[in-house]
């Protein structure tokens, strides 16, 4: 980690660690009688083993070789076994958190055990701590190479990295003790929204600066996608979490908006998080790994030109599509809606045009698992959008909204997408950092292929099933025109599927953890 | 096919195409494209929502959450109950029938930040206010399969031990009266006290609280002990006050009838 630092470097990083460590400790005496208090103990914790790690290092030799000649790529290689690490917590909290539905007493007689204060674990773990590193890491990758250039600074990759997993830990340890804001996506509390701000900007200085670096005229699709993945997400992470903390010496804090306009602005966070986070992100990883991997061109450049733009301007509108039937202004649901239809255009487009890239190359994807991890997101990709677009229409909602249905669509998204994505940069990226001719094992690459796509099969028909179910009980009527079941009836029909769901995803979870072969 | 159908807009391509061609070696057009394309969504649909009236309703009936129901609506956001409850019935008629009138933007209009929800995993919750008595809540909280033996709702009998911390009471009150929710000076500075007085009816301190909150406040001793104020008390007086807020709901519901 720290062999390619100089020495001055080196110190930087310990005075860095030490003001860390001195904020961390300001928090543990301001906020001693709040949870606030422990996070502080948590930062000094943090910044004491990177501390140790870095002031061990401090008298090794000076590097020796040219620097400028190569890319820097220590901190991308972190950033992939910290993301499969928060995979590992992220989706076995998830499996946990499905069979809790099934078996409510599978847990500690604690308070920090249940359903409400475990769930938010399992979202922040897997998007942000699996998906969030993987971007990372795999931004610090894709930049250098289609910049073909070093990045500009060793610290800064680091400071972004770790910096954005201190983040993580706080917000995941925050929940377990009952910290919240209750905006889903955005739970942290205040302090660790605004340290979150710190280090985005950060990321885009040190995105920008290796732009300018670049030794490319052309600034290569993939790169445009991260870019609004990191500008989109400033924004609206900014706009979303503007609220007024009770004391500063606690962790409790109040949104700035109320009511109606609270539920709109978080909407408009919260699907653009899917927007900008886990699809511009994640189409940027795309853009450059199976084009890469199917040795063929992007099928179109224009069509990649034209989705670039589509969902950039389409995707901000359509958040208010959550709120159908609700008290927000019926202009705003409508909007939505028709903004969430024409989405499927650039969507589709950039889907067909990461098959229409494998044309030619279909030998490949049968032979390859790891072409055919991505090939199968692409589809995924689609189907998904293709869900979302028709959940966005108003009747259909009004059966999905508030069911299983709605579960079963992001789960589609998020472990047929993005996860099988993720899964895909990783096995094409891994042999080239450690230099290494091919992964370990190609059989347990084709065991993860096959075991990945069962689970995601399996959890989304079961959500399906169940969500559907679940809709149109609520809505039957006898015929003497009374509502025919109990809110509990529909609850003890889901009881099949919530099992289903939780085998599904405990097919998707166990050999991520046992993947062999980074190294 | 598709060539024919493209053919009108290709000088539209064309043109796009070029001027891209220059914008993509320019890492600040890039950035002003991509943040001036994202912005206009969201300016469009949430500036409006703060500007025009008939976005929230007038309800001049409409009061505030007294400290002690406050706290136990930062507990029910502590314990994340909002991920499986909705506090949101929709205009539809099996929704109207089953919890009650639907919602109005007015009732949540004090609500940092609001709790509409996006699952049920149990039943909605807007309308929960005096549907069961405070035992039945108790005890429900305290184990909830004990009353509905299907039930997969988590336990929350430590609420009945824990002590309800009511010195930050007075900074949260005076964050939300930043905020625009109208509570009196007087309100923030006695906000510890009142809490308790809601939970104790014999104590002294229950005048004061009704006489800021009103004669409908609920005054009583909510978890079935009253020497002793826990989060069990904060949690069900907030339950209990669920949809009662004002009366607008059930009056819009009545003319409709007529």
């Amino acid at each position: 980690m720290m062999a390619q630092l100089t020495r001055a470097e080196r110190r930087t990083v310990l005075m860095i660690l030490a003001i860390a460590a001195l904020v961390g400790l300001l928090m543990a005496v301001a906020g001693k009688d709040d949870p606030m208090g422990v996070h502080g103990w948590i930062v000094i914790a943090f910044a004491g083993v990177l501390f140790f790690i870095a002031g061990n290092a401090i008298y090794d030799p000076e590097p020796t070789e040219d620097r400028s000649i190569s890319y820097y790529d220590d901190p991308t290689k972190v950033g992939i076994v910290l993301s499969l690490c928060w995979a590992v917590v992220g989706m076995g909290v998830g499996v946990w958190v499905a069979s809790m539905l099934a078996w409510p007493d599978l847990r500690f007689d604690a308070a920090w055990s249940s359903f409400g204060r475990m769930r938010p674990v399992h979202t922040s773990g897997v998007i942000f701590g699996f998906g969030g590193n993987a971007l990372i890491a795999t931004s610090f990758h894709i930049m250098q190479r289609t910049s073909r250039a070093r990045m500009p600074g060793q610290i800064t990759p680091w400071f972004v990295l770790l910096g954005f997993n201190l983040f993580c830990v706080i917000a995941a340890s925050g929940y377990l003790m009952g910290i919240t804001q209750s905006k889903e996506y955005a739970e942290p509390e205040w302090y660790a929204d605004i340290w979150l701000v710190v280090v985005w900007v950060v990321y885009f200085i040190l995105y920008i600066r290796t732009l300018a670096r670049r030794n490319e005229p052309h600034i290569y699709v993939a790169n445009w996608y991260y870019m609004a993945f990191i500008l989109v997400v400033a924004v609206l992470h900014i706009v979303n979490n503007l609220a007024v903390p009770a004391s500063f010496a606690a962790a409790k804090s109040y949104s700035a908006f109320a009511g109606v306009q609270d539920a709109m602005t978080q909407w408009w966070y919260g699907h653009n998080a899917v927007a900008f986070f886990l699809t511009s992100g994640f189409l940027g990883m795309l853009y450059y790994f199976l084009p890469k991997r199917a040795e063929r061109p992007i099928y179109s450049y224009r069509l990649s030109i034209l989705s670039f733009w589509g969902i950039t301007f389409f995707y901000i509108w359509v958040g208010s599509h959550h709120l159908h039937y609700t008290a927000l202004p019926h202009w705003v649901q409508t909007l939505g809606m028709t903004f969430s239809i024409m989405l499927l255009v650039p969507s589709w487009a950039s889907a067909g045009n990461a098959l229409m890239t494998l044309n030619g190359a279909w030998r490949k994807v049968r032979d390859d698992a790891t072409l055919r991890f991505m090939m199968v997101a692409a589809v995924f990709y689609g189907l998904s959008t293709f869900e979302g677009s028709f959940l966005a229409i108003r009747p259909v909602n009004a059966l999905s909204h508030y069911t299983d249905w709605t579960v079963g669509h992001v789960h589609a998204g998020a472990m047929g997408w993005v996860a099988l994505i993720v899964f895909g940069s990783i096995y094409a990226l891994t042999p080239v950092l450690w230099r290494r001719e091919t992964m370990y094992s190609w059989k347990a690459v084709e065991w993860h292929f096959w075991l990945a796509v069962s689970g995601v099969v399996i959890y989304v028909f079961a959500m399906w099933n169940s969500g559907i179910i679940q809709g149109l009980m609520w809505r039957t009527y006898t015929e003497s025109g009374t509502l025919k079941y109990s809110f509990l009836d529909s609850l003890v029909a889901m009881h099949p599927y919530y099992i289903a769901r939780a085998f599904g995803g405990c097919c998707s979870w166990p050999e991520r953890s046992s993947r062999s072969g980074t190294s | 096919m598709f060539r024919t159908l493209l053919k009108p807009f290709e000088r539209f391509f064309d043109f796009h195409a070029r001027t891209h061609y220059r914008a993509e070696r320019h890492s600040m057009a890039l950035t002003v494209g991509i943040i001036l394309a994202a912005g206009v969504g969201g300016i469009v649909e949430i500036a409006p929502l703060f500007t025009i009236d008939e976005t929230v309703e007038a309800a001049p009936d409409m009061r505030v959450y007294t400290p002690l129901e406050q706290a136990g609506r930062d507990i029910y956001i502590r314990e994340g109950c909002y991920a499986c409850h909705s506090q949101m019935i929709r205009t539809l008629r099996d929704e109207v029938e089953r919890y009650g009138p639907y919602s109005l933007a007015v009732e949540s209009q004090y609500d940092h930040p609001m709790l509409w929800g996006s699952k049920r995993t149990g039943p909605d919750l807007a309308r929960l206010g005096n549907k069961y008595s405070d035992d039945w809540q108790v005890r429900h909280l305290v184990n909830p399969r004990d009353l509905v033996p299907e039930s997969v709702m988590p336990q929350y009998a430590f609420l009945l031990t824990e002590r309800l911390e009511v010195e930050s009471l007075s900074d949260r009150l005076a964050a939300l009266r930043t905020l625009g929710v109208p509570y009196s000076d007087e309100m923030i500075a006695n906000a510890a006290d009142d809490a308790l007085g809601q939970a104790s009816p014999d104590s002294d301190k229950a005048e004061g609280a009704l006489e800021r909150y009103g004669d409908a406040t609920n005054i009583r001793s909510f978890d079935g002990d009253a020497g002793r104020l826990t989060e069990m008390d904060a949690l069900v007086a907030y339950l209990q006050i669920l949809g009662g807020l004002t009366d607008l709901p059930a009056r819009i519901e009545t003319a409709a009838e007529e």
